[in-house]
Order: structure tokens, then sequence, then C-alpha cells
């Protein structure tokens, strides 16, 4: 067990964001949170690295409550927003995020390489990042998470804005830390990307309605795709 | 380490951006020189009538420095004062000045032509000889803007340093760098230690160019040492930098930074000294001594225009070195906000 969200709350004065959220990630699964924009996946994920703290109940990582600082440094955080320096290239943003992680040296280096190169953006190393399109510096905001070789990643809507290609490449990448062993919490309000997780939870406005693997959701709502299975466990209520 | 990373990044960023390293070091330069031309420039030549004047007082006056018309009657010196030919006149009542008329509506006009008078008319009056006058600082061709010099110096150094880093750390919160940072085990002390040690680097060469270029270049009156001048402005300035920073905190967009300059920057201006605090009402006057770049004015004065040394300064610098902790201080609480440990 990686991840255990134990009664979680949030609330922002008299707004409800999350309501009693109790949900465990497996080690080594790439979990997927599914919601409409505003249902509190990002505020659940962000809690998870300690960005934010629950109004009630706790969250452990690695066994450990959050937030700590100890546990930091083995978790990759991609945040909605880019979150780049645009006047530095690539490299020099790249250099600046792995040493705050304590790399250096030629490690510093050839991790650098190692990203881009997943990323696919080793043409791109010393360009600077305000020329870079958007779905560039997706990826390469995606590539400063994964710099220190963190066991959980979690990626806030990580493939927005990225073309169906390239989208298809980042998953491959996506199995290939799976099978590294690490661990994937990926936030996502695309219905295909969802059948791509291990497991999934869907959210709704603030609550997790369902958890379970694509097939199983599928399989008790009698549908034939995760929107299907989605607007199953939502009810009647239309999304605006 | 990685308050060195923070302090590459910051000065590589700072070298991309030649506009906002210009406007740092380079603006301050522009308006002091201004400053400079405005309060350095030449005498106003007061334009004085003489009314009905003996020819015998005429021979007497001293009638330099000044242009001077003479009429036949004062309604036509009333005529030529409104229309603003004449600044005044004098009428006169056989041999002695009856009285003076002025067209009032500019005071600095109004004293240079009263003072001009006093001067033109002393050989009427009986002699006091020449009173000698013994200075303890500065001297008699001290100008205007070797008294005001200190504090703009130090105004503008302060000025600058406040928008730029302000703006700086609040992009890092806009644009979600900040929680990339604080997503990382990087403290939050290091981040604005950091900041600190990157922006001070130019803070430095800044404080360095204004002090200079105001004394050796502008001329402004210097009797202390040039490394206090230097000491003063650098504790200013990081004062400026902590403070920004932590404003920064409270404005969610560029456009509230800047309007924290009416409400934080420019009253101090008023309380720095500029203007004589024991004219300055009660109810505000107070306000002077919670502020920066009050101690730092006082700390340049006795400097440049005294010629004090360290005995002098100390205390100010002390304080300054306070609002400076004192700010770090609130900046490391203040991002508890985005990061509770």
């Amino acid at each position: 067990m990686i991840v255990s969200i134990k009664n979680v709350s949030k609330s922002y004065g008299k707004h409800k964001v999350l309501e009693n959220i109790n949900l465990e990630i497996e080690s080594g699964e790439i979990f997927g949170l599914l919601g409409p924009s505003g249902a509190g996946k990002t505020t659940l994920v962000r809690q998870l690295v300690g960005l934010e703290s629950p109004s009630e109940g706790e969250n452990y990582l690695f066994g450990e409550k959050m937030p700590s600082l100890r546990l930091i440094e083995r978790i990759g955080y991609m945040a909605q927003s880019d979150a780049l320096y645009t006047e530095l290239s690539a490299k020099e943003n790249l250099e600046f995020f792995a040493s705050l992680f304590g790399l250096k040296g030629t490690h510093r280096k050839k991790r650098i390489l190692e990203v881009l190169q997943l990323v696919d953006l080793s043409d791109h190393l010393n360009k600077l990042v305000t020329n870079y399109s958007g779905g560039m510096k997706r990826r390469l905001s995606l590539a400063s998470a994964l710099l220190h070789e963190p066991e959980l990643l979690i990626l806030d809507e990580p493939t927005v804005g990225i073309d169906p290609v390239l989208r298809q490449s980042i998953w491959s990448g996506f199995y290939d830390l799976k099978a590294e062993g690490k661990t994937l919490i990926v936030t996502t309000h695309v219905m295909d990307e969802a059948e791509k997780c291990d497991r999934l939870g869907l959210i709704r406005d603030g609550r997790l309605i369902a958890v379970g693997t694509p097939a199983e959701l599928k399989e008790k709502t009698g549908s034939a795709s995760v929107e299907e299975a989605f607007l199953a466990y939502g009810g009647v209520q239309h999304e605006n | 380490m990685r308050i060195r990373a923070l302090v590459i990044r910051i000065i590589r960023q700072f070298l991309r951006d030649k506009r906002t390293l210009a406007m740092m070091l380079v603006a301050p330069l522009l308006i002091l020189t201004m400053l400079h031309l405005v309060f350095n420039g030449e005498n106003y030549v007061p334009k004085v009538g003489f009314v009905d004047a003996p020819a015998v007082v005429m021979e007497k006056l001293d009638l330099e420095d000044a242009t001077v018309k003479e009429y036949d009657s004062a309604k036509i010196a009333k005529e030529d004062a409104l229309v603003r030919e004449i600044d005044g006149y004098i009428t006169f009542n056989g041999p002695i000045i009856d009285k003076i008329v002025l067209e009032g509506s500019d005071p600095t006009v109004n004293g240079s032509v009263m003072k001009w008078i006093q001067q033109a008319t002393k050989p009427l009056t009986p002699s006091q000889g020449n009173l000698a006058v013994d200075y303890l600082h500065g001297s008699d061709d001290m100008g205007q803007f070797d008294y005001f010099g200190p504090v703009l110096l130090g105004f503008f150094a302060f000025f600058f340093v406040f928008i730029i880093s302000g703006i700086s750390f609040l992009r890092e919160r806009t644009s979600g760098t900040l929680e990339k940072l604080l997503a990382s085990p990087l403290r939050k002390w290091e981040i604005v230690i950091g900041y600190v040690l990157g922006f001070g680097i130019f803070t430095m060469l800044q404080a360095t160019l204004i002090a200079w270029y105001a004394i050796y270049v502008l001329g402004m009156l210097m009797e202390g040492s040039f490394i206090y001048v230097l000491l003063i402005t650098l504790m200013l300035s990081m004062t400026a930098l902590t403070l920004g920073t932590l404003l920064s905190a409270f404005a969610n967009n560029e456009f509230q930074m800047i309007q924290f300059i009416p409400i934080i920057i420019v009253p101090q201006f008023f309380f720095s000294g500029l203007i004589n605090l024991d004219t300055i009402s009660d109810w505000l006057s107070w306000l002077g001594p919670i502020t920066p770049l009050y101690y730092a004015a006082e700390a340049l004065r006795d400097i440049m225009v005294r010629g004090y040394g360290w005995d002098a300064i100390y205390g100010n610098m002390l304080m300054l070195a306070g609002f400076s902790a004192l700010f770090i201080f609130l900046n490391i609480l203040a991002l508890r906000k985005h990061r509770a440990v």
C-alpha cells in the first residue's frame, strides 16, 4: 500500500470540495482519477504532494502522514500549469530542477538526456522555453517531474494539449515506468485515457463514486465504455 | 547546494531579460541626472519695476542680477505685474521706499524677488557691516541637490529594487513555479535566502553604480567615505528586496503589485527627510520611524553632507538590518500558505 487516503474532507469556507474520501492505491499500479473539471481531482492530488492539507481526515504516503518533507524526494509531481521558466532553455530548466533534488555532475547530465528522450524533446535541448509550443511545454514539465527517479509519480492532467500520436508515446513511457516498479497517479477527464489505467477512481462533486478496474466498472454497470459507466454511477445529474 | 542552484537560476533569468536589467541599472541614473539638472538649474532672474525712483537713489542701488524697469506711475506698473510682465514693483516716497507689491502667485518667484530687493536696497539702510558666516557643515555654495541628493539616491535604489524583486517573486507564484519549488525538497527559508542572494548580486551592482554616478559624475556633495555610502545603500536595497517579495504574497497579479507604490513607496518618500520632519503634522510624523527609508536617508546625509563615519551611522544601519531580518522572517511565514511544512 503506497497511498492511503482516510476520511479526507476539504472545504474552503462553506464550499465543500472533497467529501469523506477513502482510497488506497497499490504499489506498482497506474491509478487514474477520472472526473469532470471542478470535481476535486486537483485538490486531492495536491494534498498527496503536501501542497494542501485536508480539513478532516489524513493522507498517508509510504505509511507516513503527509505533509512531510522527508517524503517529498520520493514523489514526482507534475502540476496542471506547466511551471517552467520561460526565459531559460529546456536544459537550464532541467538543470535547475535536478539540482533541487540534489542531482549533480555526470549523473545529472545523464538523467536530463534520458528524460528528454522519453518525452521526445532531445532535439530542442537548448531552445528557450518561450519558443516552445503548448504541447512541448507540457512534455518538458513532465520530464522535470521524472528527473529524480521518484517511486511515486503524481501527474495532474499530464496529456492536456498533446496530440494523439505523442499521447500514445507518453503512455508507453508510463508503462515503462510501471515496469520499473513505479507507481503512477494520473488525473484526467478524457475517457479513452481512463481505459489505459490499471484502476480508476471516479470523482464527482468532491465524492469518490466508484473505484475499480475499467473492466470491473463496465461490467458492474453493464456498460460498453468507461464513459457510460461513469454516467451510470453519476446518476441522473447532468454536467453543465 | 540547493540555494546555489536557485541563485544561478535567478542570475541566468536576469541576464536573459535585458530590459529589466537596464531598468534596474540605467533608469535610476537617468532620473538622478534629471533631478540634478532640475535642482541645480540657473538662478531665477527677477523682473522688478521701480516707480518714481529718484535718480540719486537709483545710482546707489546694486541693480545686478535682475531685469529692472522704471515706471512713472504705479498704475502702469500694476498693469504690467498683472500680466506678469514684471514680478513686482517698488514705489517710492521721496528717497524712501513706500511699499513693495508682488505679483505673488509663485512662492519661488516671490522669494527670489524679496531676496534680491533686500540685497539691492542694502545701501539705503544703515550698514551693519558684512556679517561673517561660518558653516559647521556644508558651505554657502551648497545647492539644493546636495541636500536632497542623499535622500533621492536612497529612494531610487529602494524603488527599483522593490518593484523588480516584488514582480519577479509574484511571477513565481502566479506561474506555478513556486508550487513546484515547494513540491521539491527545497526548504522555505532556502527559497527566501536564495532570492536574497540572487537578487542581492544585482542589487549590489545597482547600489554601487548609483552611488558612484551621483557622487563622481553628478558631483553630489560628498564629505564622508564612499564605502559607508555603499554599505547603507546596499542595506536599504536589501530591505526593498525583502519587502517586495513579502508584499508579492498579497498581490494576485502584476497590476496589484503596482498598487503598492502609492501605498508603500510614496509615503516613505515624504518621511525620508525630503521635507523637514519637524514641520509635518504630529498626526502623521510618527510614521517616519517605521519606514526603512527614514533611517537610510538620515545615515546617507550624515555621511555625505556631514562627513560623519561609523559611529554616527551604525545605529541606522542596525535598524535597516533589523527591517531586512523581519521581512525575511515574515516571508518564510507567508510561504506557509503554500506548504505547511
